[in-house]
C-alpha cells in the first residue's frame, strides 16, 4: 500500500509530468487560459492516460514475450490513436452530453507526449501493472493541478501591467517557470515522509 | 531561376523567418526539457531533424496514395518508423546520448514540429521542396536548441559540451539546468524572438491552436473554445 501512495504523490508533486518533466507543454500553454477548458482537457487526459496505460502494458509483455520489443514506440503510439478514436466515437454517439465537455479535445490528446511518456515510463520504471495504473492516475492528477493553477495565475496576469517586450507568451513562461520554482519545494517530500 | 529561389526559400525559411520554436512555437516539450546541457541539446535536434527530413520525403512521396481520411495515422506510422530507426542507431552508436534524451527520444514521434510538417507541407508539395523543408526546419530546430542548451549549461553548470568555461570563482546557478531556469530562458528567448520580429514588422509568436497539427480534427479549436477568453487574445 505504502508504495501505491508513494508513486501517487511522486507522479502529483515531486515529478508533476508538466513542471518537472516536460511533457505535455503544449495543451499546458495553450489550453490553460480559461479555467473551464484547462478541467474538461484534464480530466480528458486523466481517462486517455489510465486507459493507453491499461492497454499498453499488457501488449509490452506480449511483444517482449516475442523478441519484438523494438516495435514498442510504433505499437503504442498507434494502439493510443486508435483508443483515442474509439472513444470518441463512443462517446458522441452514446454520452453526447459527456462529449461536449470533454471530447473535444480528444483528438489533442492523440499527439499530447505526455500519454505516450507515460505509457514508454511505466515500462522504463519497471512498474508492475497496478503500480503503473496509479502512476498513469497520478500523473493525470498531477496534469490537472498545474492546469487549474496555471489557468488562476494566467488570469491574474491578465490585470498586470506587463511590460511590453514580455507581452503574451513570455509572460506566460516566466510566470510557468515561478509555478515550476514552487513545486521544487516539493523535492525529497516523497522520499523523507516513507524513509 | 524562379524555381531554385522558391527552393532555397523552403530551405531558408525555418531556419529564422518560421522557426519552429520561436516563431511557430512548435515542439517545447523537447524544446524545454532535453537542454539541460548543450550536448544533449544538439543531439535531440540533430535526431528530430533526421526523423523530420525523412518522414517529410517518404510523405510527400506517398501524397497522392495516402487517402484523406486517415491521412494522420498514416503519417503517425511514417515517423514512429523513422523515430525506432533513430532510436536503435543512438542506442547502438552513441549510449551516452540515449541514456541523457531517455524517454525524449521515442518521443520525437508526437513532435508537433514533426507532424506539422507533415500535415501543412509534406502532404502537399512535391518531395525535393519537402525535403528542403524538413532539412531547413531541421536545422531552425537545432538552432534553437542550441541557443537554449548553450545558455543553460553555461550559467546552469558553467560549462559548455563538458569544458569549463566560467572560472571556478563563480559558483554555477544550478536554477538553470532545473525545470524552472528551463520556463525562464525560454521565455526571455521568445521576448528576443518577438523584438527582432517586431523590428521586421512581423507579427509576435503566440501559441494558439493555429498551428497545431491537430487543428482541423480538433472541435474545441473549430469553436474558438480556447481562444481568446475575457477579451486577452485582443490585447497585444
Amino acid at each position: 500500500m505504502k508504495v501505491y501512495v508513494a508513486i501517487l504523490l511522486t507522479a502529483i508533486l515531486t515529478n508533476n509530468y508538466i513542471l518537472s518533466k516536460f511533457l505535455g507543454i503544449c495543451p499546458f500553454l495553450g489550453v490553460s487560459k480559461k479555467l473551464n477548458t484547462a478541467v474538461g482537457m484534464s480530466l480528458a487526459v486523466i481517462f486517455v492516460m489510465v486507459l493507453s496505460s491499461a492497454v499498453t502494458y499488457p501488449l509490452n509483455t506480449f511483444l517482449d514475450n516475442h523478441g519484438l520489443g523494438y516495435l514498442q514506440t510504433i505499437v503504442f503510439i498507434l494502439v493510443i490513436a486508435a483508443l483515442v478514436q474509439l472513444v470518441e466515437i463512443v462517446l458522441r454517439k452514446y454520452i453526447p452530453a459527456l462529449y461536449n465537455s470533454l471530447g473535444i479535445y480528444l483528438p489533442l490528446i492523440t499527439t499530447n507526449c505526455a500519454v505516450l511518456g507515460v505509457t514508454i515510463l511505466n515500462i522504463d520504471s519497471g512498474y508492475t501493472f497496478a503500480e503503473s495504473m496509479v502512476n498513469s492516475f497520478g500523473s493525470g492528477v498531477g496534469f490537472l493541478v498545474a492546469m487549474v493553477m496555471f489557468a488562476g495565475v494566467r488570469s491574474r496576469m491578465e490585470s498586470c501591467d506587463i511590460p511590453k517586450f514580455l507581452q503574451g507568451l513570455p509572460i506566460t513562461l516566466v510566470a510557468a517557470s515561478l509555478v515550476s520554482l514552487s513545486f521544487l519545494g516539493f523535492t525529497g517530500l516523497v522520499e523523507n515522509m516513507f524513509a | 531561376m524562379a524555381d531554385k529561389k522558391s527552393l532555397r526559400h523552403e530551405f531558408t525559411k525555418g531556419i529564422l523567418k518560421e522557426n519552429p520554436v520561436l516563431r511557430l512555437v512548435l515542439g517545447t516539450c523537447p524544446t524545454l526539457a532535453t537542454t539541460t546541457s548543450l550536448e544533449s541539446a544538439i543531439g535531440m535536434g540533430i535526431s528530430a531533424a533526421i526523423v523530420l527530413v525523412c518522414s517529410n520525403i517518404v510523405i510527400s512521396a506517398l501524397r497522392k496514395v495516402i487517402p484523406q481520411k486517415v491521412r494522420i495515422p498514416c503519417y503517425i506510422v511514417v515517423i514512429a518508423g523513422f523515430v525506432t530507426i533513430v532510436q536503435m542507431l543512438v542506442q547502438a552508436f552513441l549510449p551516452a546520448l540515449d541514456e541523457q534524451l531517455g524517454v525524449y527520444l521515442p518521443l520525437i514521434v508526437v513532435n508537433c514540429i514533426i507532424l506539422g510538417r507533415a500535415e501543412a507541407f509534406a502532404g502537399k508539395n512535391p518531395v525535393l521542396a519537402s525535403a528542403l523543408d524538413g532539412l531547413g526546419m531541421g536545422v531552425g530546430f537545432t538552432a534553437a536548441l542550441t541557443v537554449m542548451g548553450g545558455v543553460r549549461e553555461l550559467l546552469g553548470s558553467g560549462t559548455l559540451l563538458g569544458f569549463q568555461i566560467l572560472p571556478e570563482s563563480i559558483p554555477p546557478m544550478t536554477i538553470f539546468i532545473l525545470a524552472p531556469g528551463g520556463f525562464f530562458v525560454f521565455g526571455l528567448l521568445m521576448a528576443c524572438a518577438n523584438r527582432l520580429a517586431e523590428r521586421k514588422g512581423k507579427p509576435k509568436a503566440e501559441l494558439g491552436c493555429a498551428g497545431c497539427p491537430m487543428a482541423k480534427q480538433c472541435t474545441a479549436a473549430q469553436k474558438k473554445a480556447c481562444d481568446k477568453p475575457n477579451g486577452e487574445g485582443d490585447k497585444q
